[in-house]
């Protein structure tokens, strides 16, 4: 019984993440390596650049060109609508607010393979070149939040170079984008000696990221206990109002109800990769637990868990509406 | 009899964020050079596991004379301790060949 509710209801990926959350909490003495967790994070970033631009292949440039700009619109509105709120309603200084919505308008990757999963799970078509979605929709949020906390006479201290580096060659960004454009040069073609290693494999490795991401994210549970109960209402609220915003950008731009999940799971999402890096850099003023606790502690398994369902449902109302 | 000479030894443990900001600092203030190495531990800033990489650390030593020493405690104090996670110290060790570690003029 209790076996046949699992295999209806469960996916298994995001479980791994449970593991891991539970493992750390009960103190075992298990551990990902650093090296491990590296390598997985690259083939996760290359794998998903290469599937989306195997895709871009085929589309059309003045097809996707309007879509893209309107996804970046998203990524600029999300972080001005959580400043504010953070900063009235939750009474953080510039600093925090603008580095908090900075996190909040960029994205996570793991969240978005886990929606992909999702999606594939219930036979659910998809726009397949998402993936560029998701390499646009990184930066603007984290240059949007180093605005906001330079506002006021202090843009002429950021490091701009610096920044710009930072943001542009970053990893995540080299690794995204550059598989993007390998997967467009190569096509589809070009890219199918490499199938049995980037995407048959794809899930596995997703479930050992996961379960090192639930290991994280429990050692980083005890700053809950100073971070206040607003933190936590924000991270949970922030992403369901960017949800309902994607999924109307998504409806708007023409996307199947697929896309508008990835883009309302895009939108949901926050990142604790590459946002936390450039904002440690650029608002060093900054608290970063506050944002790495929002975002990995609540944010992250509540999109993985609840959210993405959720989503599921604003598309289908928004859509069957 | 010992054949060391003495020389400052300068030791950075603060997050691995600011490695590169940190080594181009160091380099500009008159250092041959130096080590780094990743690290964990624990301190005010609570436990920093090297988990994942907003949560690295790293040590960086640098062999040095003292005026060197003395610019690169007071340039780091300044820069860097009001907002990160950082320890620096310097203590008095002895080295072989000691032009390697005269201020680079």
């Amino acid at each position: 019984m209790l076996r046949s509710i699992a295999q209806e209801r469960m996916d298994p990926i995001p479980l791994f993440f449970v593991l891991g959350f539970l493992a750390r909490l009960t103190r075992s003495d298990l551990k990902i390596p650093a090296q491990l967790y590296e390598a997985l994070s690259i083939y996760l970033l290359l794998a998903i650049g290469l599937k989306g631009g195997m895709e871009l292949a085929r589309q059309d440039a003045l097809h996707i060109l309007p879509q893209a700009v309107s996804v970046m619109g998203l990524g600029v509105l999300i972080p001005l609508i959580a400043f504010p709120v953070l900063r009235r309603l939750g009474r953080f200084d510039r600093f925090n607010a603008a580095a908090i919505a900075g996190h909040y308008g960029s994205v996570s990757v793991v969240t978005f393979a886990v929606a992909i999963d999702y999606l594939i799970a219930r036979g659910s078509d998809f726009e397949a070149y998402m993936p560029l979605f998701l390499v646009l929709l990184e930066m603007p949020g984290i240059a949007i939040g180093i605005l906001l906390a330079r506002m006021g006479g202090e843009l002429a201290k950021v490091r701009w170079g610096a920044l710009g580096h930072e943001i542009l060659f970053g990893k995540s960004m080299v690794l995204l984008g550059g598989g993007l454009v390998i997967g467009w040069v190569a096509g589809p073609e070009g890219l199918s000696p490499l199938e049995p290693f980037f995407f048959s494999l794809f899930k596995g490795v997703l479930c050992l990221f996961l379960l090192e991401m639930g290991l994280v994210a429990a050692s980083q549970a005890a700053a809950l206990r100073t971070s206040g109960s607003f933190l936590v209402a924000f991270a949970v609220a922030m992403p369901v109002v960017s949800a309902i915003l994607g999924s109307i950008v998504g409806a708007l731009i023409g996307l199947s109800a697929g896309g508008a999940l990835l883009l309302a799971t895009l939108a949901a999402s926050a990142s604790y990769i590459a946002a936390p890096a450039a904002m440690r850099i650029a608002i060093p003023e900054a608290n970063p637990g506050l944002s790495i606790t929002a975002a990995l502690v609540i944010t992250f398994p509540f999109n993985i868990l609840i959210g993405i369902p959720l989503y599921d449902r604003i598309v289908g109302l928004v859509y069957g509406g | 009899m010992s054949n060391t000479h003495p020389c400052k030894l300068v030791v950075i443990i603060c997050e691995s964020a600011i490695e590169a900001s940190l080594s181009d600092d160091v380099m500009r203030l008159g250092a041959h050079g130096y080590t780094v190495a990743d690290v964990r531990g624990q301190g005010s800033h609570g436990a920093r596991s090297a988990l994942w990489g907003a949560d690295r650390s790293i040590r960086m030593e640098i062999l040095c004379d003292e005026t060197t020493s003395v610019a690169i405690v007071a340039h780091v104090e300044q820069a860097y301790f009001r907002n990160f996670a950082m320890v620096a110290y310097v203590t008095d060790v002895g080295v072989l060949r000691p032009d390697k570690f005269q201020h680079k003029s």
